[in-house]
């Protein structure tokens, strides 16, 4: 059974249509990278799925929950979503450890003890012992994107959101995030990613969406769609990267 | 006409002048933490609250910030007793200071507010925080952070205005100056001390102030 499923939704910001009719099912444990051209339609989709768009019509529901028409807490929903931002959103008043002890302690009530285990575990896992005290601004853009994962995954969501993760940074700290996702994937974690990144996304991922005007306009397992796209659309997107 | 001046007619009533400096720096105190509150409480009604509370809120704060503060004064200390409400000149000038503090802190948080990046409360969302934990935990520190400075400056404002409930016979330092110089005649060294004192507690409020941001915000 899908994890996340996507069925025919359709979205529109005033006369504009973004998403024409999107489909789509996400299995546990799948990494799907999501490409196409900017306007494409890939942010807005990811964010419907954790709700901080709404649809117009269509369905989507994460782990049986149904997502929109005020069917299910957004909140509800949301511990089981987690996501990453192109601009990190963390948060500057806070450090490292505090930023991702937050969500934890507030919305799912744990103790700070034990919620400062978790942190201290999460920062060794994205590779920033010793990080706790910092701040955001203290930090790298790669350091402060692999923050916003180790926040995100405190939650522990079944399925985690990256929405161009890797595009405000410097290319020299780009690896160093993919590198985190990587294990994530590794690890068995659900991924859909927006990326620009298409090495990551041939090697990475188990499954390539190339969205095109607001619709999946070809989808796949990456390595074939890379070498042998179906549409004059992918194909011209493919050697453009090159 | 050479006038002499001689600050040591004063000196029999520095007891008038230090009650009178004492009841202005506690209003001062009193007013600012009510009214920050009170601000507080009304740029998040104007941001995160419902619709119905942003307008009523926006009611209070253009009808305060239009009009006189001597003015609001008057109408709480003359013009409430009509309804019933009888205040003391102290309770009369703590009430005003409050409402009148509010109103303007309340357009400044509001700054702060706005000036915290749509992706922090994205955040936020995204991790299943409600509007209200994501106001209290994520937005207001760093709207304070924000607008502290301008925060400071009105809380100096404030208390330099404070001078006018001497208006309504309100015991505080510049009430002081009005007696001395009423029972001595020395007005001129009265005002002048006074003055020097107003200027002092300003220096000094303004160090404090400082000490206080750095306490409280992170270096960021």
């Amino acid at each position: 059974m899908s994890l996340v499923s996507i069925t025919d939704v359709r979205k529109s910001f005033g006369p504009v249509e973004v998403l024409k009719g999107v489909s789509m099912q996400v299995k546990r444990g799948d990494v799907v990278a999501i490409i196409g051209r900017s306007g494409s339609g890939k942010s807005t989709l990811l964010r419907c799925i954790n709700g901080l768009e709404s649809f117009q019509s269509g369905s989507i529901s994460v782990d049986g929950l149904e997502v929109g028409n005020g069917k299910t807490d957004l909140r509800t929903l949301r511990r089981y979503v987690g996501m990453v931002f192109q601009q990190f959103n963390l948060f500057p008043h806070l450090t490292a450890g505090e930023n991702i002890m937050l969500a934890p302690t507030v919305v799912a009530k744990t103790l700070k003890g034990e919620a400062r285990h978790v942190a201290e575990q999460l920062l060794a896992k994205v590779g920033l012992e010793g990080k706790f005290d910092a701040y955001p601004s203290q930090l790298s853009g790669g350091q402060q994107q692999r923050v916003a994962i180790a926040r995100a995954l405190a939650m522990r969501p079944t399925v985690l959101l990256c929405d161009e993760i890797t595009s405000a940074l410097d290319p020299e700290l780009v690896n160093e995030v993919l590198r985190v996702v990587e294990q994530l994937a590794s690890e068995g974690m659900t991924l859909m990613l927006v990326t620009h990144e298409m090495r990551f996304a041939r090697d990475v991922g188990t499954k390539l969406v190339f969205m095109h005007a607001g619709r999946v306009h070809e989808e796949g397992p990456p390595r074939e769609l890379f070498a042998n796209p179906q549409t004059p659309e992918l194909a011209q997107f493919v050697s453009g990267l090159n | 006409m050479i006038y002499q001046l001689s600050f040591g007619d004063l000196l029999p009533y520095w007891d008038v002048l230090a009650r009178g400096l004492a009841f202005t720096i506690i209003l001062t105190a009193v007013s600012t933490v009510a009214g920050i509150g009170l601000g507080t409480a009304g740029a998040g009604a104007r941001t995160f609250g419902p619709k119905w509370a942003g307008y009523a809120v926006g009611v209070y704060v253009e009808l305060i910030r239009n009009t006189p503060f001597i003015v609001q004064l008057f109408f709480v200390f003359f013009g409430l007793p009509a309804l019933g409400v009888k205040l003391t000149e102290a309770q009369a000038a703590f009430l005003a200071m409050v409402i009148n503090l509010g109103a303007y802190s309340t357009e400044i948080i509001r700054a702060g507010i706005e000036a915290v990046p749509k992706g922090h409360i994205e955040a936020g969302l995204s991790l299943a925080m409600s509007r209200w934990e994501i106001f209290r935990y994520v937005v207001l520190k760093q709207a304070f952070m924000k607008v502290y400075p301008a925060l400071s400056s009105q809380i100096i404002i404030v208390m330099l205005g404070s001078a006018v409930v001497s208006q309504i016979s309100a015991e505080d330092l510049t009430y002081a100056a009005n007696f001395i110089q009423s029972r001595n005649f020395r007005a001129f060294e009265a005002y002048f001390a006074v003055a020097l004192l107003y200027l002092l507690l300003a220096i000094a409020m303004r160090a404090v102030l400082r000490g206080i941001g750095r306490l409280v915000f992170p270096k960021v």
